[in-house]
């Protein structure tokens, strides 16, 4: 008896990933979305996870009108008010000023995060690699950090003469201890044989800086420009609440005011949508930027 | 091809001093090596080998003693040269950028000294990986790789420098018996083509053997030169090598002395849990 030993035994094809355009990988990422079953069986989890949820706040208040829920607005009064050519009270997809609300607060959290991203990160990043600018300013950033940013409100608006300045402010100062502390961490956490190795290699300071810390840093700083993003929102509404024109945290106060309460679901619904392209964007830029971290998954 | 990277260790002695209590790490220690010589430095773990590796990579300073290298002053008790190119380690855990490709890695010394243009060191990076037979990975990043290949790209990327000296701090320890097969023809291979002066690091007496040319063996700490063994295994080798009678003899020459320290570092550690 012989064996039947193939005689061909030369190795597969080394695959390498390829080179992508974006739109093609979103269409491969939907692909796979749609054709994998166990995506397909998490995406058909999470849509009646959704589904449920929107059920439930029907049953509660609309169809049972439990006590407590009564005066609330169900999903149907709001989805009506929401669709509505001719709203009744005055903000549906097909007005003007929904989208001016959209509008307001998306540009002042532009603002207030582009000034905490340009001076956050730069910050964050000296006093990780700077002992000396770190122990001379890390005690303040520790102890201005845990402030909530609403306790800042009387002296923003001391500080600021005009409407908007004070809100971005606020915005701004939230996102900046977020992205400074998390930029530092971020340098932090490079094992010190990256920096031995490019002194090795005879890298000068400022090679180490740029070619070693910044990019070291990054999965660290996107996290922290994520979670800059988040609270900046959350103190946007708050300061839109407390004064302002337009931006959905004024709509909110404005239709409570007003007892317009399914106007507040949908602000509220909107700055669900709002916050998540947000991070969404900063996610998409972070994977642009360190494409090392997603293809080393691969 | 000018022969450089001749080093002198001079009596040695480095005292660390964590809380006031003194531990000696190195005590006493001389070697030479020969430039263009692999000399491998072998002792139970923990016994300080990685110290003189440091003084002479410009890491630490030492406690008293001095390093030479080709002649000049590296290092003594008060005088330190900073790292450089010219001494190039690979380290135990690695160190390849992660955020960088194969590519961007091996180019990053002569870009950073400004002794090549971002093109001519590219051309000589492919060039380099071409003829150590890594060219297909040089676009992959480092976590794409497998650690055999990592190693690879990390001698590499030292070779590029053109260094004087390969300073080697047990960079095979982490790797299956298959990988370190491979890998360590891999550097043999490098050291004939170019005859660069090596400083390897090592708790594996095999390895040492099957590599070196001169195999320094210390004792456990505080780390003094126990046996030096001149192995005369012809070069160019190969894995059979290691079968060879030579190199059996050589084992048993020196296995008795690396165990009885390695049981002498084992009891100690024991005191000191005790």
């Amino acid at each position: 008896m012989t064996l039947n030993i193939p005689a061909d035994n030369s190795l597969p094809e080394p695959v390498f990933p390829i080179k992508m355009s974006i739109g093609t990988r979103v269409w491969f990422a939907l692909r796979h979305q749609i054709t994998n079953p166990s995506s397909l069986k998490s995406l058909f989890l999470s849509a009646s996870g959704l589904i449920l949820s929107v059920f439930l706040w029907f049953l509660v208040t609309e169809y049972f009108k439990l006590p407590r829920f009564e005066k609330l607005p169900g999903p149907l009064a709001v989805w009506r008010e929401f669709i509505s050519h001719d709203p009744s009270f005055g903000t549906s997809i097909y007005t003007v000023e929904y989208y001016k609300h959209i509008m307001w607060s998306t540009l002042r959290i532009l603002i207030a995060f582009s000034i905490a991203t340009a001076l956050g990160v730069p910050i964050g990043l000296f006093m990780g690699w700077n002992k000396v600018f770190r122990d001379y300013s890390f005690p303040i950033l520790e102890l201005l950090r845990p402030i909530p940013v609403l306790a800042w409100v009387p002296l923003a608006i001391l500080m600021w003469s005009g409407r908007e300045e004070p809100i971005i402010f606020l915005a701004f100062l939230a996102s900046f201890f977020a992205t400074v502390l998390n930029t530092l961490l971020g340098v932090e956490s490079i094992d010190e044989v990256y920096f031995r190795a490019a002194s090795c290699l005879g890298a000068k300071p400022r090679h180490i800086f740029f070619k070693v810390v910044v990019p070291g840093a990054l999965p660290f700083i996107f996290t922290g420009l994520q979670i800059g993003m988040g609270v900046a929102w959350f103190s946007l509404v708050a300061a839109e609440m407390l004064s302002g024109e337009y931006g959905l945290g004024y709509l909110i106060w404005d239709s409570y005011v007003l007892s317009q309460y399914p106007v507040i679901v949908i602000a509220m619904v909107t700055l669900g949508l709002v916050g998540f392209i947000c991070s969404a964007a900063i996610r998409l830029v972070g994977r642009q930027l360190m494409r090392w971290t997603t293809r080393g998954e691969a | 091809m000018s022969i450089s990277g001749q080093i002198s260790i001079r009596n040695v002695c480095k005292i660390y001093d964590p809380e006031g209590m003194n531990v000696c790490a190195v005590d006493n220690c001389s070697v030479e090596i020969a430039a263009g010589e692999f000399c491998v430095v072998v002792g139970p773990s923990g016994c300080g080998k990685t110290t003189l590796l440091n003084a002479i990579a410009g890491f630490h300073s030492i406690s008293s003693g001095e390093v030479y290298l080709d002649g000049k002053i590296l290092c003594s008790p008060d005088f330190m040269t900073p790292p450089g190119s010219d001494r190039i380690v690979v380290f135990q855990n690695g160190a390849l950028f992660p955020w960088y490709t194969v590519e961007e890695n091996v180019t990053f010394g002569p870009v950073v000294q400004g002794v090549m243009s971002q093109s001519k060191a590219k051309k000589a990076a492919s060039e380099l990986l071409g003829e150590l037979g890594l060219r297909d990975i040089s676009q992959s990043y480092p976590g794409e790789l497998s650690s055999g290949m990592k190693r690879r790209v990390e001698i590499a990327r030292a070779l590029l420098n053109d260094p004087k000296v390969l300073l080697l701090d047990e960079p095979f320890r982490a790797m299956d018996a298959l990988t370190k097969g491979v890998v360590h023809e891999f550097l043999l291979q490098v050291y004939d083509k170019t005859k660069k002066t090596i400083f390897f690091i090592t708790h594996d007496l095999e390895e040492a053997l099957f590599l070196g040319s001169k195999v320094v063996i210390m004792t456990t700490r505080p780390c003094q030169v126990k046996h030096l063994v001149e192995v005369d295994l012809p070069r160019p080798r190969d894995f059979k090598a290691r079968s060879s009678t030579r190199y059996l003899e050589l084992k048993n020459l020196v296995v008795e002395a690396v165990h009885e320290e390695a049981k002498k570092a084992f009891e100690a550690g024991e005191r000191e849990l005790a």
